[in-house]
């Protein structure tokens, strides 16, 4: 006889409140129902009583681990309704943040699922990594969540000195490799406990349109910042890790070797990083009428970003937002099918789920 | 107050239990209070702890600007808090409603449903003003004397408790 197992909205396992109705047959999941909304906070509908400035502080909010790429994301928009191109500089500082946050969101990604797998220590040291990556986003930027970089036309505050930031990378990169990623890859822990869970195969990957890592797990190597390059990206090498598995192990392998690949962009950029201006200089920006798109690889897949404008306004008509966990949702259902009870905490969180994104 | 009274007041001062609630935030406060956690800023060895239910924790930690599907869920949990009890509001967003104010959704700040005894302004906070919001959250704690009382001073004079049933 099956029953419903209800989880949430509020649970103590859970960091943001959402819903998962699980319907069990003995401790298999026979199926799984998602329930959002539980953070809506009417953030798009707010975007259109905001102007060109109050509106990217107002975006910044809509997620606390990738604040800076939905403000890069609508500033591309609103950069393509302007005709404001930013200054290679700006572009070098706007990869620079973005992958200093590609990689605090791994490696907190990485304590959440140690912390699910029941390995505290690991939780704990991902956790102190994580510091070392926040130090370095502070001192850039200042601030160690909601950092304010972007802006149109450019960024707000300059990195003065690259090299001493290009230290402190290497520093990082040489803890990663001598902990996180080896204990992830051959740690015989977390393989007992991630091998072979929750797959995603790749036709079912394909169909339900899943996005970024969850994606490349499955044998799907798509990457926005190869396949449709924004700000400095096409200047710099990199390789897409791609894994065939689509258990939850390969998406632990994806992100770890992503990791790896994140520091190696780091290190270009910081070397390779162009002097001049950071930003256009205007004073006064004039919108014409229309409706852009930008799409940006976010830690967890892909960000588009839809911004409308009408003819002489200083508030965006429209603000429309598609978030990577909004591709990622649907195919958790057929991850959590047939899995263990035990096991979904750590399925549904394998996607990196954000579910303030979401719901905005 | 008697001696067993005094005493227990003592004992409240040291490792406050947490539990944590996310009532429509955007994350950044609830990750900067794992942060206060962990190895870097450590208030676990002091003796603070993130509990599971809100009947083992002595402090309410609050995040997130008060959504409308929240309400409910903040009047439950802080009912089944266990008094003598201390709510600590993290970030701007509870306290003001931060960048959220003006949205239709949005029914906060949260002084308007629950007592608050902290705030910690910042948006979002960092770990070692959230470290400081929890420790002056359990002297408070050891001043409210004893069950009987400690509900009753919880409450501004002017403050209409919404719900129908307070848990002790």
């Amino acid at each position: 006889m099956s029953y419903k197992m209800p989880m949430g909205p509020y649970h103590p396992a859970l960091e943001e409140p959402y819903k998962l109705d699980m319907i069990c047959e003995g401790e298999t999941v026979q199926d799984a129902k998602l329930h959002i909304g539980f953070n809506f906070r009417g953030i798009e509908h707010l975007a259109e009583t905001r102007n060109y400035i109050q509106v990217v502080a107002l975006m910044e909010r809509v997620c606390g681990i990738c604040s800076n790429i939905h403000t890069l994301t609508l500033c591309q928009a609103m950069e393509q309704l302007t005709g404001l191109t930013p200054p290679p500089r700006a572009l070098y500082i706007r990869v620079v943040m973005a992958e200093l946050e590609r990689l605090h969101s791994h490696v907190l990604w990485a304590g959440i699922a140690a912390k699910l797998m029941g390995f505290k220590t690991m939780f704990m040291e991902c956790f102190a990594i994580r510091e070392k990556v926040m130090d370095v986003l502070q001192a850039i930027s200042g601030n160690r969540v909601n950092y304010s970089m972007n802006r149109i036309g450019g960024v707000n505050r300059d990195i003065a000195d690259p090299l001493a930031v290009l230290g402190m990378v290497e520093q990082l990169e040489r803890e990663m490799v001598s902990t996180i990623i080896p204990i992830f890859t051959t740690s015989t822990t977390a393989r007992s406990r991630c091998a072979g869970i929750g797959v995603l195969t790749h036709e079912k990957a394909v169909s339900c349109g899943v996005v970024g890592p969850t994606a490349r797990a499955s044998g799907v190597p798509q990457d926005l910042r190869r396949a449709a390059p924004y700000a400095a990206y096409s200047e710099l090498e990199f390789k897409t890790p791609v894994e065939e598995a689509g258990d939850v192990r390969a998406r632990l392998l994806v992100r770890a070797l992503e990791i790896m690949e994140t520091c190696g962009i780091l290190r270009q950029a910081l070397a390779k990083m162009p002097s001049g201006p950071i930003d256009t200089g205007e004073a006064k920006v004039v919108f014409s009428a229309g409706t852009a798109v930008s799409r940006v690889e976010a830690p967890r897949g892909e960000v588009m970003y839809s911004v409308s404008w009408k003819e002489n306004s200083r508030n965006p008509a429209r603000v429309h937002v598609r978030t990577p966990t909004f591709a990622n949702m649907p195919a958790i259902r057929y991850m959590v099918m047939g899995a263990r009870l035990a096991d979904t905490p750590l399925i549904q969180a394998s996607i990196d789920p954000c579910y303030s994104c979401t719901d905005r | 107050m008697n001696l067993w009274n005094r005493l227990m007041c003592i004992c409240r001062r040291r490792s406050p239990w947490l539990f944590h609630m996310n009532t429509g935030s955007c994350n950044g406060c609830d990750i900067e209070l794992i942060a206060s956690l962990t190895p870097r800023y450590d208030a676990e060895q002091l003796g603070v702890r993130l509990q599971g239910s809100p009947r083992h924790a002595d402090v309410l930690c609050i995040t997130g600007p008060v959504t409308h599907t929240a309400v409910q869920a903040i009047h439950t949990v802080y009912g089944q808090v266990c008094g003598p009890k201390a709510v600590v509001a993290i970030g701007s967003c509870p306290a003001t409603t931060n960048v959220f104010i003006d949205s239709r959704v949005v029914v906060g700040p949260l002084n308007r449903h629950i007592p608050v005894d902290v705030f910690v302004p910042g948006c979002p906070p960092r770990p070692d003003a959230i470290v400081q919001g929890i420790a002056k959250a359990a002297e408070i704690l050891a001043m409210r004397g004893d069950t009987e009382t400690a509900v009753e001073a919880s409450i501004a004079p002017d403050f209409k408790l919404e719900t129908t049933e307070v848990r002790r």
